[in-house]
C-alpha cells in the first residue's frame, strides 16, 4: 500500500515507468537504442522474483490472492547520482536493466526524454490497443426484434 | 513405511534418456517452439498458469514441452520453479473495472451498457472438425469495427447493486490469508477460499459446479457478466513508496447472481458468487464462482450437506499437484509395506485353517459337542 499521497513528481515517474514496463522489449530497445551504453553503477543487478497478485471478492470487495507473477527488478546509479529503478513483469534482465537507465535519465531531463521515449512507446500502445478494441468492438451484438405475424 | 532402495540407477538414467527421446518425437519434424504453444495453445498455457498459480506464458510453454502435453505434470513443473523464486511483495488487487474488455457478456439482461461483446469464443461455433487447420490455412485477419469499445465498461452487478437487489460484497481490511505462506487451515475466509479456487483443478471444480446445479447443494444461478480482457499489474515497492504499474495480465472474470438472502430487517437481495483467473478461463472462473457461492453456504444460512458446501472436503481435494503426488506415489516402492500386509493375510489364513481343523476334530468326537 502507498504509505502517503504520491507527489507530482512521483506521479510523473510512475507514469513513464509504466510506459516502460508496459512495452514490449523489442520497442523498448528500439527507441531506447541511443541511450543503452549510459554509463551507470549498478546498485541491483537485474532480479526475478515473484509478485503475489490479488483479486477483489465480487470483483469490488475485499482483497484475495489470486496467483503470482514473474518480476524482474533492477537499480542503477548515474555518474551524477541520479538513481534509476525498474520493476517489470517477465524475466527480462535486459528489459528491466533498460527500464532503470531510462528511468535515472528521465529524472535528469524529462522534457527531451519523454518526447524521444515515452512518447513514441505510449503512440504504439495505445495503437495496438486500439485496434484490439475496434476488433472486439466487431463482435458486439446487434439485437433486433423479428416481427412476429402481422394480425 | 518407505525404505531406501538401492540399485537402479543406470534403469532410471535410460528410462529418461528414453522419455527424452519419445518426447522429441520423429526427429524429420520440426521440434515445437515455446513461441508456437504460447502463441498457438494459449488455453493450455492459461490452464498451467492458472493452477501452477504463476502468471509467466514463457515458463508455462516451456513446462508443457517439458511434460510432453500432460498438464498437470507442466503445473508441477510451475509450482517446482515458483519455489526457487524470492517473493518481492504483493500488489495492488486488481481493478477489472479498467479491464481492457475483449469479451463480455451477460445472461441476465439482453441490453447492457457497453453492449454483450461476444469476443473470441467457441460458443456458436458448430464444433465439427474443421479439416481446413490440418493443413495450413491461413484465416483472413479479424473484422474492425468503426470504433473502440468504450473504456469504462459498466458491470452488470453494480447495476442491480444501485436498486438495493444485489448484496455488497464485504470490505474487510484485514490482510488475506495466503495459501503460499500459511497451509489450509479450517474455518477458511472467502478468502483463502478464493485462492484456493483459483489454483485448484479445473475438472474438480466443474464436476462440483456441475453437481450444484444437478441439486446438491442448489443456488440458483445466472451468468451475471463474464468479461475476458487486459488488466494492469500495480506494485509499491518499498525503496519507491509510490506505486507503479509493472505489466498488464490477460484474466477471465465472471459474476454470478444467485438466489436469495433476506432476513426479519433486511429485504430480500440476491447474493453472488466470484470467479477469476489468469489468461482466457471462462470454464474455470465460471465453476470457481459456482462453488464460491456454494462455500457460502453457512455464512448465508443454508443448510449444509452437498460436497460443494462443505469446505473442508472441497479446499482439501482441489489442488492437483497434491492430488497426484498422493495418487502416484502409490507407483512407487512399497515392498516393505506390502510384504508385511503378505505376512498379516496368511497368518489370517492359516488361523482360520487351524479353526477349521479344531471344528472338522470337534464334529469327530460328538460327546466334546455336547
Amino acid at each position: 500500500m502507498p504509505s502517503h499521497a504520491p507527489t507530482s513528481g512521483e506521479t510523473a515517474r510512475a507514469a513513464w515507468m509504466r510506459i516502460l514496463a508496459l512495452s514490449a522489449w523489442g520497442d523498448l530497445e528500439a527507441c531506447a537504442k541511443d541511450y543503452t551504453d549510459t554509463a551507470h553503477d549498478v546498485l541491483r543487478p537485474p532480479e526475478t522474483g515473484l509478485v503475489m497478485l490479488r483479486g477483489r471478492m465480487g470483483a469490488s470487495g475485499a482483497a484475495f490472492n489470486l496467483g503470482e507473477a514473474t518480476v524482474t527488478r533492477c537499480a542503477v546509479r548515474l555518474g551524477d547520482g541520479t538513481e534509476g529503478h525498474a520493476y517489470v513483469m517477465g524475466r527480462s534482465a535486459a528489459h528491466a536493466k533498460l527500464a532503470a537507465i531510462c528511468d535515472a535519465l528521465l529524472q535528469r531531463d524529462a522534457q527531451r526524454l519523454s518526447e524521444t521515449i515515452i512518447a513514441p512507446l505510449a503512440a504504439k500502445l495505445d495503437a495496438e490497443q486500439a485496434e484490439a478494441s475496434t476488433k472486439a468492438a466487431a463482435t458486439k451484438v446487434d439485437f433486433f426484434t423479428m416481427v412476429r405475424g402481422d394480425d | 513405511m518407505y525404505v531406501a532402495v538401492k540399485g537402479g540407477e543406470q534403469a532410471i538414467d535410460a528410462a529418461h534418456r528414453l522419455l527424452d527421446e519419445e518426447r522429441r518425437g520423429d526427429r524429420s519434424v520440426p521440434s515445437v517452439t515455446l513461441e508456437q504453444i504460447a502463441g498457438q495453445l494459449t488455453l493450455a498455457v492459461d490452464r498451467v498458469m492458472n493452477e501452477g498459480s504463476l502468471y509467466d506464458r514463457e515458463l508455462a510453454a516451456l513446462a508443457i514441452k517439458q511434460a510432453r502435453g500432460d498438464l498437470i505434470e507442466a503445473i508441477f513443473l510451475i509450482r517446482a520453479a515458483r519455489t526457487t523464486l524470492a517473493r518481492f511483495g504483493y500488489a495492488e488487487p486488481l481493478d477489472t473495472r479498467a479491464m481492457r474488455v475483449k469479451r463480455r457478456v451477460s445472461a441476465a439482461f439482453k441490453d447492457i451498457p457497453g453492449g454483450q461483446i461476444l469476443g473470441p469464443t467457441f460458443d456458436y461455433t458448430h464444433r465439427l472438425l474443421d479439416f481446413s487447420l490440418a493443413g495450413d490455412y491461413e484465416p483472413p485477419e479479424a473484422a474492425r469495427a468503426p470504433g473502440a469499445l468504450r473504456s469504462d465498461m459498466p458491470r452488470v452487478l453494480e447495476m442491480l447493486g444501485s436498486e438495493g437487489l444485489m448484496e455488497q460484497p464485504s470490505q474487510e481490511a484485514r490482510e488475506p490469508a495466503d495459501l503460499t505462506q500459511d497451509p489450509l487451515d479450517f474455518p477458511a475466509g472467502r478468502d483463502l477460499r478464493l485462492q484456493n479456487l483459483a489454483r485448484g483443478d479445473e475438472g474438480f471444480l466443474l464436476a462440483l459446479a456441475y453437481s450444484t446445479q444437478r441439486g446438491y447443494g442448489r443456488t440458483h444461478p445466472f451468468a451475471g457478466e463474464i468479461r475476458l480482457g487486459t488488466v494492469e499489474v500495480s506494485f509499491t515497492p518499498e525503496e519507491l513508496g509510490f506505486p507503479i504499474v509493472i505489466g498488464a495480465i490477460a484474466v477471465t472474470e465472471c459474476e454470478m447472481i444467485n438466489q436469495f438472502k433476506g432476513s426479519a430487517t433486511v429485504k430480500p437481495q440476491f447474493t453472488r458468487g466470484y470467479g477469476l483467473g489468469f489468461g482466457q478461463c471462462e470454464r474455470k472462473a465460471m465453476s470457481m464462482a459456482l462453488v464460491d457461492r456454494a462455500l457460502r453456504a453457512g455464512e448465508l444460512g443454508e443448510e449444509r450437506g452437498a460436497p460443494a458446501q462443505d469446505e473442508e472436503f472441497v479446499l482439501s481435494h482441489s489442488d492437483n499437484v497434491q492430488a497426484t503426488g498422493f495418487v502416484e506415489h502409490l507407483k512407487l516402492p512399497h515392498y516393505v509395506d506390502f510384504q508385511s500386509e503378505l505376512v498379516l493375510l496368511r497368518r489370517l489364513r492359516a488361523g482360520t485353517e487351524a479353526a477349521k481343523h479344531r471344528l472338522e476334530a470337534a464334529k469327530d468326537r460328538p460327546e466334546a459337542a455336547e
